[in-house]
């Protein structure tokens, strides 16, 4: 299957990969699986005290549109507040890499991780 | 034969998860030359259609009780649970940690070329699928725990996943 030009960049140049401080209580860590395709995705991000994503960094182990898809967020989170991030859609991945059907878990994947990775900073942070 | 049968109702084997593997092969094998599409040869074109029919059906189930993962995910859907294993990302954090752990192990075996860190990453696979699949015996068999069995039919989706590459993994170093 042919993989369009955006995934080919960001499979071939991944962003942001990498691991950040579990322990922080700046950062939050997502991580997602597929059991259909095996693959798995840590996503990560940290906040400034005033809510803004200021680094975001995954590891992901899965297919080049499952890989594209994370290096992406993480560009797009970066700047974000966790409101905004939080309104990332999987339909937005998809669309901006060009998946084709058979691969939209991908996307539906990073999207699973970013709200996993906020989900567990805010209850890091409530706790 | 009958094409409402269940799987296990077409062998006669009861529905459990153990399986008396040697009483399915015996069942299918019988079964097969009954339906053998070659039997109905000189028949009418509805019983030939109705024959092959069968002899489909016969092996599907073969293959499904067969395996223990789809053998299990066969199970719970005959109890109307959905295993979800195209839609819901969630799994337990250590088990996804375990995970990632043994695929980073296999691509460093894999670009090195290491073939007995592969051949020691298999055998760690095939003993995390057997746990998987005594879990799988008490929850569906014993205990009668829809959610454990789902959970851990999820799990042992992502290790058979794992097990293929690392067999692809050591046919390219052989070949």
């Amino acid at each position: 299957m042919a993989y369009s030009d955006k995934v080919l960049d960001h499979y071939e140049n991944p962003r942001n990969v990498g691991s950040l401080d579990k322990a922080d209580t700046h950062v939050g860590t997502g991580m997602v699986g597929a059991p259909a395709c095996g693959d798995v995705m840590k996503l990560q991000i940290r906040v400034n005290d005033d809510g803004v994503i200021e680094d975001a960094k995954f590891k992901t182990y899965g297919c080049g549109s499952a890989i594209a898809s994370s290096s992406l967020v993480t560009e797009w989170l970066k700047g974000k507040s966790l409101d905004q991030a939080m309104t990332i859609k999987n339909s937005d991945i998809a669309e901006e890499l060009a998946l084709p059907p058979v691969k939209i878990h991908c996307s539906v994947l990073a999207e699973d991780a970013i709200k996993a990775a906020i989900a567990d900073l805010k209850q890091k942070q409530a706790a | 034969m009958n094409i409402q049968q269940t799987h296990f109702e077409l062998f006669g084997l009861p529905t459990t998860f153990d399986l008396d593997t040697k009483k399915l092969d015996q069942q299918y094998r019988l079964l097969q030359s009954e339906v053998h599409p070659d039997r109905f040869a000189a028949s009418a074109d509805s019983e030939r259609r109705l024959s092959l029919q069968y002899a489909t059906k016969a092996n599907e189930a073969y293959q499904t009780l067969k395996n223990p993962l789809t053998r299990a995910r066969y199970l719970l859907q005959l109890k109307g649970i959905d295993t979800q294993e195209e839609s819901n990302t969630a799994m337990p954090v250590d088990f996804l940690l375990q995970l990632m752990e043994w695929r980073e192990a296999l691509e460093e075996a894999a670009e090195t070329a290491n073939a007995d860190e592969l051949e020691a990453l298999k055998k760690k696979l095939r003993e995390a699928a057997k746990t998987l699949q005594s879990t799988l015996a008490s929850a569906l068999d014993i205990d009668r725990d829809d959610a454990i069995a789902t959970e851990t039919v999820r799990k042992l989706r992502f290790i058979d996943k794992a097990q293929q590459e690392v067999d692809q993994a050591l046919e390219i170093l052989e070949s």
